[in-house]
């Protein structure tokens, strides 16, 4: 093993990371809230906000990520390349956030529903108050693995240019003609990332069974 | 105070209510009886319209409820409901519980809210129990606490559905003693049950529904001591 790259090129690795975290970051909010959006469109009464919702979860999850991110950076003219990247990074997660909110929602009991309507709690502040935070319990583990998918799949940024993790560790292969070292630290990078986010996950769960 | 005209309610083909009239009025305590599947249930949940009636009217107030103009969340606040499955908020403790629709829906502020709900704790009988969350309760409790809840919106009329249903037999007393005292109050009632003996106690009036109607109904004396129908006889034979 070769890591003579490392002193010299640490800090590639370390400003990719910071764009990987930033990307996934900002994705993780942008999804968070398109995610709840879908989910609420697609649970409503309201036939077409539910196809809107349909068609669109359906489509996303249909298509690669890869050609996703393509459709975005080509197909809005001078985009910059992180904002396309964050754009189709969250189009894409919302769909599948979606989808975890939506069964999260459904499995709260209808009685709670019920409830709170027959106190004249209106349908939004039912929804803030009582269904939404119980459904978190259901919500919150699916939506700590799609955060960790995310931080994985945002590598795919790096094929329209975006410095993130991937693309320097691809860049310091190339000017150090060693192959395959730095890949051992990316990984290396991204487990820490994902190890991380799981542990922080757990202690929210924990947290979160308050009353249970 | 409320008045049920006309009303009819299906769930797809299946007609569960027949053109029911009914007028409950101030301070009365109605309680409605007959089979499961009798339609007595859906009758109950037809007046905060948790259920949708199909046809029909519900005047609360002097308001039609089904016009769709009326804004029913103003008016479910002056129609308290309790639950066979109490429905509590597992996430919030039971002062929470309690204070949650006082302060977001009638603008009190919480220490107002907290002291009116220590003093409804105080009437149920679980003042030691203000910080205990949902799960530790025993169903007993659950159900004071869920009538405690819904009583903090100072309603005009409290409607049960099948209160004690869900209950150990042990803690069925406990709750029905609470709903007597609301009635001594001069809370107007509307109480889906099985208890016929407390039907007979409290009740002003008692309805006997069966296949989505009104088969009888007059004071519990004579529903239960003389009941004329067929129907009403065969089914007073099977539970008393």
């Amino acid at each position: 093993m070769n890591f003579s790259f490392l002193p010299k090129y640490y800090k590639f690795f370390l400003s990719g990371t910071g764009y990987t975290l930033l990307l996934s970051a900002l994705t993780v909010v942008f999804g968070l809230f398109g995610g709840l959006a879908l989910a609420l469109m697609k649970t409503s009464k309201n036939k077409v906000l539910k196809s809107i919702a349909v068609a669109y979860i359906e489509f996303i999850r249909g298509t690669p990520l890869l050609i996703q991110l393509y459709i975005v950076y080509y197909g809005i003219s001078d985009l910059p390349m992180l904002a396309a990247g964050v754009i189709a990074m969250s189009v894409n997660s919302a769909a599948y956030i979606a989808e975890i909110i939506r069964a999260g929602i459904g499995a709260v009991d209808k009685g709670q529903m019920e409830a709170a309507r027959s106190l004249g709690m209106p349908a939004f502040l039912t929804y803030k108050e009582i269904i939404i935070p119980q459904a978190m319990k259901n919500i919150l583990p699916a939506l700590g693995n799609e955060f960790i998918v995310l931080i994985k799949e945002s590598a795919i940024v790096s094929v329209i240019g975006i410095h993130d993790l991937m693309y320097n560790t691809d860049t310091i292969r190339g000017i150090t003609f060693i192959a395959f070292e730095p890949l051992v630290i990316a990984a290396l990078v991204y487990f820490c990332l994902t190890f991380t986010l799981s542990k922080v996950m757990q202690k929210f769960e924990r947290r979160m069974h308050v009353g249970d | 105070m409320i008045e049920i005209k006309k009303l009819c309610k299906s769930f797809g083909e299946l007609e569960v209510l027949k053109q029911i009239d009914q007028v409950i009025n101030q301070g009365e305590v109605v309680v409605i009886i007959g089979p499961s599947g009798s339609g007595k249930s859906t009758l109950l949940r037809c007046i905060n319209l948790l259920e949708k009636p199909t046809e029909g009217a519900i005047i609360f107030e002097g308001f039609n409820l089904t016009d769709p103009s009326v804004n029913i969340d103003l008016h479910r606040q002056r129609i308290g409901m309790v639950f066979q499955q109490f429905n509590l908020f597992p996430h919030k403790s039971v002062i929470e519980n309690i204070i949650l629709a006082p302060t977001k829906l009638l603008g009190l502020t919480k220490q107002q809210a907290m002291i009116e709900g220590e003093q409804l704790l105080k009437s149920v009988g679980l003042s030691d129990k203000k910080e205990a969350y949902p799960n530790q309760l025993s169903g007993g409790q659950k159900q004071r606490i869920a009538i405690a809840r819904a009583l903090a919106m100072k309603p005009d009329v409290m409607l049960f559905d099948e209160p004690t249903s869900a209950l150990d037999p042990e803690m069925v007393g406990e709750v029905l003693e609470i709903m007597k005292e609301l009635a001594i109050k001069g809370m107007t009632m509307v109480i889906v049950t099985h208890e016929m003996g407390f039907a007979r106690e409290v009740a002003d009036r008692v309805i006997f529904m069966d296949e989505g109607q009104i088969v009888e109904m007059g004071k519990p004396e004579a529903v239960f001591g003389a009941p004329v129908e067929a129907r009403t006889k065969a089914f007073l034979s099977k539970v008393l």
